[in-house]
Protein backbone atom coordinates (compact mmCIF):
# COMPACT_ATOMS: atom_id res chain seq x y z
CA UNK A 1 0.00 0.00 0.00
CA UNK A 2 1.48 3.33 -1.27
CA UNK A 3 1.32 6.25 1.74
CA UNK A 4 -1.58 8.17 1.90
CA UNK A 5 -1.50 12.04 2.89
CA UNK A 6 -0.88 11.35 6.64
CA UNK A 7 1.85 9.18 6.71
CA UNK A 8 3.55 11.33 3.52
CA UNK A 9 3.19 13.96 6.29
CA UNK A 10 4.88 11.46 9.10
CA UNK A 11 7.23 10.60 7.28
CA UNK A 12 8.59 14.73 6.54
CA UNK A 13 8.06 15.37 10.12
CA UNK A 14 10.80 12.74 10.39
CA UNK A 15 13.72 15.22 8.72
CA UNK A 16 13.18 17.89 11.50
CA UNK A 17 15.74 18.28 14.06
CA UNK A 18 15.96 19.76 17.28
CA UNK A 19 15.69 23.40 17.13
CA UNK A 20 15.19 24.39 13.57
CA UNK A 21 13.33 27.15 12.07
CA UNK A 22 11.13 25.48 9.68
CA UNK A 23 8.71 27.04 6.96
CA UNK A 24 5.76 24.48 5.51
CA UNK A 25 3.90 25.15 2.26
CA UNK A 26 -0.17 24.73 1.67
CA UNK A 27 -1.59 21.24 1.69
CA UNK A 28 0.55 17.86 2.94
CA UNK A 29 3.32 20.18 3.74
CA UNK A 30 0.75 21.47 6.63
CA UNK A 31 -0.07 18.24 8.29
CA UNK A 32 3.74 17.91 8.82
CA UNK A 33 3.08 19.84 11.98
CA UNK A 34 0.90 17.27 13.69
CA UNK A 35 3.41 14.74 13.59
CA UNK A 36 7.16 16.21 14.76
CA UNK A 37 8.66 13.64 16.83
CA UNK A 38 8.73 13.55 20.52
CA UNK A 39 11.71 15.32 22.08
CA UNK A 40 12.35 17.67 18.63
CA UNK A 41 11.52 21.33 19.08
CA UNK A 42 11.23 23.03 15.73
CA UNK A 43 10.32 26.57 15.17
CA UNK A 44 7.31 27.08 12.13
CA UNK A 45 7.57 30.48 10.29
CA UNK A 46 4.83 31.22 8.37
CA UNK A 47 6.26 33.51 5.38
CA UNK A 48 3.19 36.61 6.03
CA UNK A 49 5.22 37.33 9.21
CA UNK A 50 5.48 34.86 12.11
CA UNK A 51 8.22 32.67 13.63
CA UNK A 52 6.34 30.31 16.10
CA UNK A 53 3.10 29.77 14.57
CA UNK A 54 0.50 27.75 16.94
CA UNK A 55 -2.43 25.53 16.09
CA UNK A 56 -5.92 27.00 14.94
CA UNK A 57 -7.88 29.04 17.47
CA UNK A 58 -11.07 27.67 19.21
CA UNK A 59 -14.16 28.32 17.95
CA UNK A 60 -14.97 32.30 18.86
CA UNK A 61 -11.25 32.68 19.03
CA UNK A 62 -10.51 33.80 15.84
CA UNK A 63 -8.26 37.06 15.26
CA UNK A 64 -8.67 38.55 11.32
CA UNK A 65 -4.85 39.83 12.82
CA UNK A 66 -3.68 36.57 13.13
CA UNK A 67 -3.16 33.91 10.09
CA UNK A 68 -0.81 32.23 8.59
CA UNK A 69 0.16 31.96 4.74
CA UNK A 70 -2.75 30.04 3.61
CA UNK A 71 -4.38 32.98 5.06
CA UNK A 72 -6.21 30.46 7.69
CA UNK A 73 -6.74 31.85 10.92
CA UNK A 74 -4.07 30.60 13.76
CA UNK A 75 -3.00 31.07 17.30
CA UNK A 76 0.57 32.70 18.63
CA UNK A 77 2.87 30.22 21.13
CA UNK A 78 4.88 31.66 24.21
CA UNK A 79 8.13 32.37 21.59
CA UNK A 80 5.87 33.99 19.11
CA UNK A 81 7.42 36.99 17.13
CA UNK A 82 6.08 38.78 14.10
CA UNK A 83 7.79 41.01 11.59
CA UNK A 84 7.23 42.80 8.39
CA UNK A 85 7.32 40.73 5.42
CA UNK A 86 10.30 42.65 3.95
CA UNK A 87 12.05 41.17 7.31
CA UNK A 88 10.12 37.76 6.75
CA UNK A 89 11.85 37.37 3.13
CA UNK A 90 15.01 38.52 4.44
CA UNK A 91 15.30 35.58 6.59
CA UNK A 92 14.87 33.27 4.01
CA UNK A 93 17.09 34.67 2.03
CA UNK A 94 19.11 35.00 4.13
CA UNK A 95 19.38 30.84 4.89
CA UNK A 96 18.24 31.58 8.25
CA UNK A 97 15.18 28.86 7.63
CA UNK A 98 16.77 25.74 8.00
CA UNK A 99 14.09 23.60 5.76
CA UNK A 100 11.04 24.37 3.77
CA UNK A 101 8.68 21.62 3.19
CA UNK A 102 6.88 22.03 0.20
CA UNK A 103 4.19 20.44 -2.76
CA UNK A 104 4.94 20.39 -6.40
CA UNK A 105 3.38 19.08 -9.48
CA UNK A 106 6.94 18.19 -11.20
CA UNK A 107 10.59 18.09 -9.54
CA UNK A 108 13.29 16.60 -12.12
CA UNK A 109 16.45 14.79 -11.56
CA UNK A 110 18.69 17.55 -11.48
CA UNK A 111 16.76 19.34 -8.53
CA UNK A 112 14.41 21.54 -10.19
CA UNK A 113 11.17 22.13 -9.19
CA UNK A 114 7.90 23.66 -10.91
CA UNK A 115 5.00 24.48 -8.13
CA UNK A 116 3.43 27.08 -9.54
CA UNK A 117 2.10 27.51 -12.76
CA UNK A 118 0.30 25.87 -15.31
CA UNK A 119 0.71 27.40 -19.15
CA UNK A 120 -2.81 27.97 -20.92
CA UNK A 121 -4.75 27.57 -17.61
CA UNK A 122 -5.03 29.98 -14.19
CA UNK A 123 -2.18 31.38 -12.87
CA UNK A 124 -2.65 32.28 -9.86
CA UNK A 125 1.09 33.33 -8.64
CA UNK A 126 4.31 32.14 -6.86
CA UNK A 127 3.46 33.66 -3.96
CA UNK A 128 6.31 33.34 -1.42
CA UNK A 129 7.67 29.58 -2.96
CA UNK A 130 10.53 30.98 -5.14
CA UNK A 131 11.73 32.86 -2.46
CA UNK A 132 12.16 29.81 -0.33
CA UNK A 133 13.32 27.41 -2.50
CA UNK A 134 16.59 29.90 -3.26
CA UNK A 135 16.76 30.72 0.50
CA UNK A 136 16.34 28.13 2.71
CA UNK A 137 18.88 25.87 4.12
CA UNK A 138 16.71 22.58 2.72
CA UNK A 139 14.41 22.13 0.49
CA UNK A 140 11.89 18.74 0.97
CA UNK A 141 8.88 18.38 -1.43
CA UNK A 142 5.68 16.27 -0.46
CA UNK A 143 3.84 15.00 -3.29
CA UNK A 144 2.26 11.96 -5.08
CA UNK A 145 4.63 10.38 -7.26
CA UNK A 146 2.10 10.36 -10.32
CA UNK A 147 -0.42 12.73 -11.24
CA UNK A 148 -4.11 11.61 -11.78
CA UNK A 149 -3.70 10.44 -15.02
CA UNK A 150 -0.82 8.00 -13.70
CA UNK A 151 2.40 10.21 -15.12
CA UNK A 152 5.21 10.23 -13.43
CA UNK A 153 5.75 13.81 -11.66
CA UNK A 154 9.19 12.79 -11.04
CA UNK A 155 10.83 13.74 -13.79
CA UNK A 156 14.38 13.72 -16.43
CA UNK A 157 13.63 17.21 -16.99
CA UNK A 158 10.28 19.42 -15.43
CA UNK A 159 7.98 20.25 -18.23
CA UNK A 160 6.12 23.45 -16.44
CA UNK A 161 7.84 26.69 -15.87
CA UNK A 162 9.86 26.30 -13.15
CA UNK A 163 9.63 27.88 -9.11
CA UNK A 164 13.66 26.95 -8.96
CA UNK A 165 16.59 25.81 -10.60
CA UNK A 166 18.83 22.80 -8.80
CA UNK A 167 17.21 23.64 -5.41
CA UNK A 168 15.57 20.04 -4.52
CA UNK A 169 17.05 18.24 -1.93
CA UNK A 170 14.70 15.13 -1.03
CA UNK A 171 11.42 13.99 -2.38
CA UNK A 172 9.12 12.36 -0.42
CA UNK A 173 5.86 10.66 -2.40
CA UNK A 174 3.25 7.99 -1.62
CA UNK A 175 5.76 5.38 -3.22
CA UNK A 176 8.65 6.37 -1.40
CA UNK A 177 11.89 8.55 -0.13
CA UNK A 178 14.57 9.91 -2.79
CA UNK A 179 17.16 12.20 -2.83
CA UNK A 180 18.71 14.68 -5.71
CA UNK A 181 22.69 13.36 -5.73
CA UNK A 182 24.40 13.76 -8.85
CA UNK A 183 23.59 11.68 -12.04
CA UNK A 184 20.05 11.43 -11.09
CA UNK A 185 17.58 10.35 -7.83
CA UNK A 186 18.52 8.03 -4.95
CA UNK A 187 16.26 5.72 -3.49
CA UNK A 188 16.43 6.17 0.01
CA UNK A 189 13.50 3.75 1.13
CA UNK A 190 10.17 2.73 -0.45
CA UNK A 191 6.65 2.73 1.32
CA UNK A 192 5.45 0.43 3.19
CA UNK A 193 4.66 -2.45 0.76
CA UNK A 194 5.75 -0.55 -2.10
CA UNK A 195 8.57 -2.57 -3.91
CA UNK A 196 11.58 -0.70 -5.72
CA UNK A 197 10.62 -2.23 -8.84
CA UNK A 198 7.03 -0.54 -8.55
CA UNK A 199 9.19 2.88 -7.31
CA UNK A 200 11.46 3.29 -9.93
CA UNK A 201 8.29 2.13 -12.88
CA UNK A 202 6.40 5.21 -11.75
CA UNK A 203 9.81 6.91 -11.96
CA UNK A 204 10.40 8.55 -15.13
CA UNK A 205 13.78 10.29 -13.82
CA UNK A 206 17.07 8.74 -13.61
CA UNK A 207 17.65 6.59 -10.99
CA UNK A 208 21.24 6.22 -9.83
CA UNK A 209 22.44 3.70 -7.41
CA UNK B 1 1.77 70.02 10.82
CA UNK B 2 -1.22 68.42 11.36
CA UNK B 3 -1.35 65.29 10.27
CA UNK B 4 -4.93 64.01 11.22
CA UNK B 5 -7.63 63.74 9.09
CA UNK B 6 -11.47 63.72 9.70
CA UNK B 7 -11.96 60.52 7.05
CA UNK B 8 -10.79 58.88 4.11
CA UNK B 9 -11.35 61.29 1.25
CA UNK B 10 -10.25 64.05 3.49
CA UNK B 11 -6.94 62.13 3.64
CA UNK B 12 -6.79 61.62 0.00
CA UNK B 13 -8.08 64.71 -1.11
CA UNK B 14 -5.42 66.18 -3.46
CA UNK B 15 -3.24 63.12 -3.85
CA UNK B 16 -4.91 61.27 -6.48
CA UNK B 17 -3.88 61.22 -10.16
CA UNK B 18 -5.11 58.95 -13.02
CA UNK B 19 -2.75 56.34 -14.08
CA UNK B 20 -0.73 56.89 -10.48
CA UNK B 21 1.18 54.27 -9.05
CA UNK B 22 -0.07 53.37 -5.33
CA UNK B 23 1.82 50.58 -2.79
CA UNK B 24 -0.68 48.81 -0.32
CA UNK B 25 -0.11 47.25 1.88
CA UNK B 26 -2.03 44.18 3.12
CA UNK B 27 -1.59 40.16 3.20
CA UNK B 28 -4.81 38.45 1.76
CA UNK B 29 -7.20 40.35 3.63
CA UNK B 30 -5.61 40.63 6.72
CA UNK B 31 -4.50 44.45 7.91
CA UNK B 32 -5.80 45.61 4.37
CA UNK B 33 -6.41 49.88 4.33
CA UNK B 34 -10.28 48.82 3.45
CA UNK B 35 -11.01 52.37 4.25
CA UNK B 36 -8.86 54.43 1.83
CA UNK B 37 -9.26 51.40 -1.05
CA UNK B 38 -13.57 52.94 -0.28
CA UNK B 39 -12.50 56.36 -0.58
CA UNK B 40 -10.43 55.63 -3.84
CA UNK B 41 -13.16 53.90 -5.04
CA UNK B 42 -15.19 56.86 -4.41
CA UNK B 43 -13.03 59.00 -5.83
CA UNK B 44 -13.17 57.53 -9.34
CA UNK B 45 -9.12 58.25 -10.02
CA UNK B 46 -8.60 55.25 -12.92
CA UNK B 47 -6.15 53.63 -14.52
CA UNK B 48 -3.84 52.70 -11.17
CA UNK B 49 -1.21 50.41 -10.76
CA UNK B 50 -0.94 48.87 -7.82
CA UNK B 51 1.75 47.39 -6.01
CA UNK B 52 0.45 44.89 -3.86
CA UNK B 53 0.93 41.33 -2.27
CA UNK B 54 -2.74 40.22 -3.24
CA UNK B 55 -5.70 41.58 -5.08
CA UNK B 56 -8.51 41.20 -2.27
CA UNK B 57 -11.66 39.26 -3.08
CA UNK B 58 -14.61 40.36 -6.09
CA UNK B 59 -15.98 42.47 -2.90
CA UNK B 60 -13.50 43.40 -0.19
CA UNK B 61 -10.13 45.35 -0.91
CA UNK B 62 -8.35 45.79 -4.03
CA UNK B 63 -11.16 43.69 -5.35
CA UNK B 64 -14.06 46.91 -5.40
CA UNK B 65 -11.50 48.98 -7.56
CA UNK B 66 -11.54 46.04 -9.98
CA UNK B 67 -14.95 46.22 -9.99
CA UNK B 68 -15.26 49.67 -11.03
CA UNK B 69 -12.46 49.08 -13.58
CA UNK B 70 -10.18 52.13 -12.06
CA UNK B 71 -7.30 49.57 -12.32
CA UNK B 72 -4.47 49.54 -14.91
CA UNK B 73 -2.21 46.83 -13.58
CA UNK B 74 -1.67 44.68 -10.23
CA UNK B 75 2.10 44.30 -9.30
CA UNK B 76 1.24 41.08 -6.98
CA UNK B 77 2.67 37.32 -5.80
CA UNK B 78 -0.38 35.94 -5.66
CA UNK B 79 -4.24 36.64 -7.05
CA UNK B 80 -5.71 33.56 -7.06
CA UNK B 81 -9.03 34.51 -5.03
CA UNK B 82 -10.19 36.84 -7.00
CA UNK B 83 -12.73 35.77 -10.26
CA UNK B 84 -13.45 39.54 -11.27
CA UNK B 85 -9.71 39.98 -11.41
CA UNK B 86 -9.25 36.63 -13.84
CA UNK B 87 -12.18 37.27 -15.90
CA UNK B 88 -10.49 41.02 -16.12
CA UNK B 89 -6.86 39.57 -17.11
CA UNK B 90 -7.71 37.25 -19.12
CA UNK B 91 -9.67 39.15 -21.35
CA UNK B 92 -6.61 41.63 -21.63
CA UNK B 93 -8.40 44.38 -19.73
CA UNK B 94 -5.81 43.93 -16.50
CA UNK B 95 -2.63 44.02 -16.76
CA UNK B 96 -0.66 41.75 -13.93
CA UNK B 97 3.28 41.66 -13.19
CA UNK B 98 3.93 38.73 -11.18
CA UNK B 99 6.90 39.49 -8.61
CA UNK B 100 7.69 36.64 -6.33
CA UNK B 101 6.62 37.50 -2.39
CA UNK B 102 9.93 38.52 -1.24
CA UNK B 103 10.98 40.38 -4.34
CA UNK B 104 7.81 42.20 -3.94
CA UNK B 105 8.36 43.07 0.03
CA UNK B 106 12.37 44.04 -0.76
CA UNK B 107 11.37 46.19 -3.62
CA UNK B 108 9.38 48.13 -1.45
CA UNK B 109 11.52 48.13 1.21
CA UNK B 110 14.51 49.09 -1.10
CA UNK B 111 12.40 52.32 -2.55
CA UNK B 112 11.80 53.67 0.99
CA UNK B 113 15.55 53.33 1.45
CA UNK B 114 16.62 54.94 -1.61
CA UNK B 115 18.01 51.79 -3.07
CA UNK B 116 16.87 51.42 -7.15
CA UNK B 117 18.04 48.13 -7.12
CA UNK B 118 19.43 44.95 -6.15
CA UNK B 119 20.63 41.42 -6.53
CA UNK B 120 18.69 38.79 -5.52
CA UNK B 121 19.03 35.21 -5.90
CA UNK B 122 14.99 34.57 -6.03
CA UNK B 123 13.47 33.57 -9.09
CA UNK B 124 17.11 32.56 -11.11
CA UNK B 125 16.73 30.36 -13.85
CA UNK B 126 13.13 31.03 -13.64
CA UNK B 127 10.45 33.42 -16.12
CA UNK B 128 11.48 35.81 -13.42
CA UNK B 129 14.67 36.37 -14.67
CA UNK B 130 14.30 36.74 -18.24
CA UNK B 131 15.83 40.20 -19.74
CA UNK B 132 17.31 41.07 -16.06
CA UNK B 133 20.70 41.56 -15.60
CA UNK B 134 23.02 38.64 -13.80
CA UNK B 135 25.78 38.75 -11.93
CA UNK B 136 27.66 35.94 -10.17
CA UNK B 137 28.83 35.94 -6.52
CA UNK B 138 31.38 32.72 -5.52
CA UNK B 139 29.22 30.87 -8.29
CA UNK B 140 26.20 31.84 -7.05
CA UNK B 141 23.74 33.56 -10.10
CA UNK B 142 22.05 36.55 -8.55
CA UNK B 143 19.06 39.03 -10.80
CA UNK B 144 18.39 42.33 -10.94
CA UNK B 145 15.36 43.56 -9.20
CA UNK B 146 14.40 47.25 -8.95
CA UNK B 147 13.44 49.49 -6.20
CA UNK B 148 9.41 50.71 -5.90
CA UNK B 149 9.29 54.48 -5.93
CA UNK B 150 5.65 54.61 -5.39
CA UNK B 151 3.56 57.84 -6.20
CA UNK B 152 1.14 56.84 -3.04
CA UNK B 153 1.45 54.34 -0.07
CA UNK B 154 -1.71 53.46 1.71
CA UNK B 155 -1.89 51.38 4.81
CA UNK B 156 -3.45 50.14 7.45
CA UNK B 157 -1.45 50.23 11.61
CA UNK B 158 -3.27 49.04 14.55
CA UNK B 159 -2.72 52.59 16.32
CA UNK B 160 -0.74 55.91 15.50
CA UNK B 161 0.03 59.28 17.72
CA UNK B 162 -0.67 62.13 16.40
CA UNK B 163 2.87 62.17 14.90
CA UNK B 164 2.09 59.09 13.04
CA UNK B 165 4.50 56.75 14.76
CA UNK B 166 2.69 53.74 14.04
CA UNK B 167 2.14 50.22 15.76
CA UNK B 168 0.79 47.51 13.71
CA UNK B 169 -0.56 44.14 15.59
CA UNK B 170 0.15 40.48 15.12
CA UNK B 171 0.37 39.38 11.33
CA UNK B 172 -1.34 42.42 10.07
CA UNK B 173 1.87 44.10 9.89
CA UNK B 174 2.93 42.37 6.94
CA UNK B 175 3.70 44.62 4.12
CA UNK B 176 2.07 47.55 5.72
CA UNK B 177 5.74 48.81 6.60
CA UNK B 178 7.54 48.01 3.37
CA UNK B 179 4.85 49.81 1.68
CA UNK B 180 4.41 52.78 4.00
CA UNK B 181 8.12 53.24 2.98
CA UNK B 182 7.82 53.58 -0.18
CA UNK B 183 5.96 56.05 -1.18
CA UNK B 184 5.99 59.83 -1.97
CA UNK B 185 3.25 60.50 0.12
CA UNK B 186 1.92 57.70 3.17
CA UNK B 187 -1.63 57.70 4.27
CA UNK B 188 -2.51 55.45 7.16
CA UNK B 189 -5.63 54.46 8.75
CA UNK B 190 -5.93 52.79 12.17
CA UNK B 191 -8.49 51.77 14.93
CA UNK B 192 -7.03 54.34 17.21
CA UNK B 193 -5.19 57.48 17.30
CA UNK B 194 -3.98 57.77 20.81
CA UNK B 195 -2.48 61.01 22.77
CA UNK B 196 1.13 61.58 21.56
CA UNK B 197 3.55 60.06 24.37
CA UNK B 198 1.85 56.76 25.29
CA UNK B 199 3.38 55.17 22.89
CA UNK B 200 6.68 53.61 24.61
CA UNK B 201 9.11 55.13 22.08
CA UNK B 202 11.03 51.35 22.16
CA UNK B 203 8.15 49.48 20.57
CA UNK B 204 7.01 51.98 17.39
CA UNK B 205 7.44 49.93 14.79
CA UNK B 206 7.28 52.62 12.30
CA UNK B 207 8.57 56.36 12.69
CA UNK B 208 6.06 58.98 11.86
CA UNK B 209 8.96 60.57 9.58
CA UNK B 210 7.60 57.84 6.97
CA UNK B 211 3.61 58.84 7.68
CA UNK B 212 1.84 62.11 6.42
CA UNK B 213 -1.36 61.40 6.79
CA UNK B 214 -3.43 60.02 9.40
CA UNK B 215 -7.46 58.98 9.90
CA UNK B 216 -8.87 56.93 12.62
CA UNK B 217 -12.13 54.63 11.49
CA UNK B 218 -14.15 51.36 11.70
CA UNK B 219 -12.48 48.07 10.12
CA UNK B 220 -14.92 45.21 9.21
CA UNK B 221 -11.34 43.29 9.16
CA UNK B 222 -12.99 40.64 7.46
CA UNK B 223 -11.21 36.90 7.95
CA UNK B 224 -10.73 34.91 4.61
CA UNK B 225 -10.32 31.19 5.62
CA UNK B 226 -12.03 30.65 9.32
CA UNK B 227 -10.39 27.85 10.49
CA UNK B 228 -10.85 26.41 14.27
CA UNK B 229 -10.21 23.49 16.49
CA UNK B 230 -12.25 21.50 18.59
CA UNK B 231 -12.64 22.23 22.38
CA UNK B 232 -11.87 18.48 23.28
CA UNK B 233 -8.10 18.67 21.28
CA UNK B 234 -7.03 20.99 23.92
Amino acid sequence: MPWDRNQMAARAAQELQDGWYVNLGIGIPTLVSNYIPEGVNVTLQSENGMLGMGPFPFEGEEDADLINAGKQTITELPQTAYFDSAQSFAMIRGGKIAMAILGAMEVAENGDLANWMIPGKLVKGMGGAMDLVAGVGRVVVVMDHTNKHGDSKVLTECTLPLTGKSVVDRIITNLGVLDVVDGGLKIVECADGVTEAELRAATQATIVD
Amino acid sequence: MNKVYANAAEALDGLLEDGMLIAAGGFGLCGIPELLLEAIKQSGVKDLTFASNNAGVDDFGIGILLQSKQVKKMISSYVGENAEFMRQYLSGELELEFNPQGTLAERMRAGGAGIPGFYTKTGVGTVIAEGKDVKTWDGQDYILEEGIFADLAIVKAWKADATGNLVFRKTARNFNLPAATCGKVCVVEVEEIVPTGSLDPDTIHLPGIYVHRIIQGDHEKRIEQRTVRKREEA
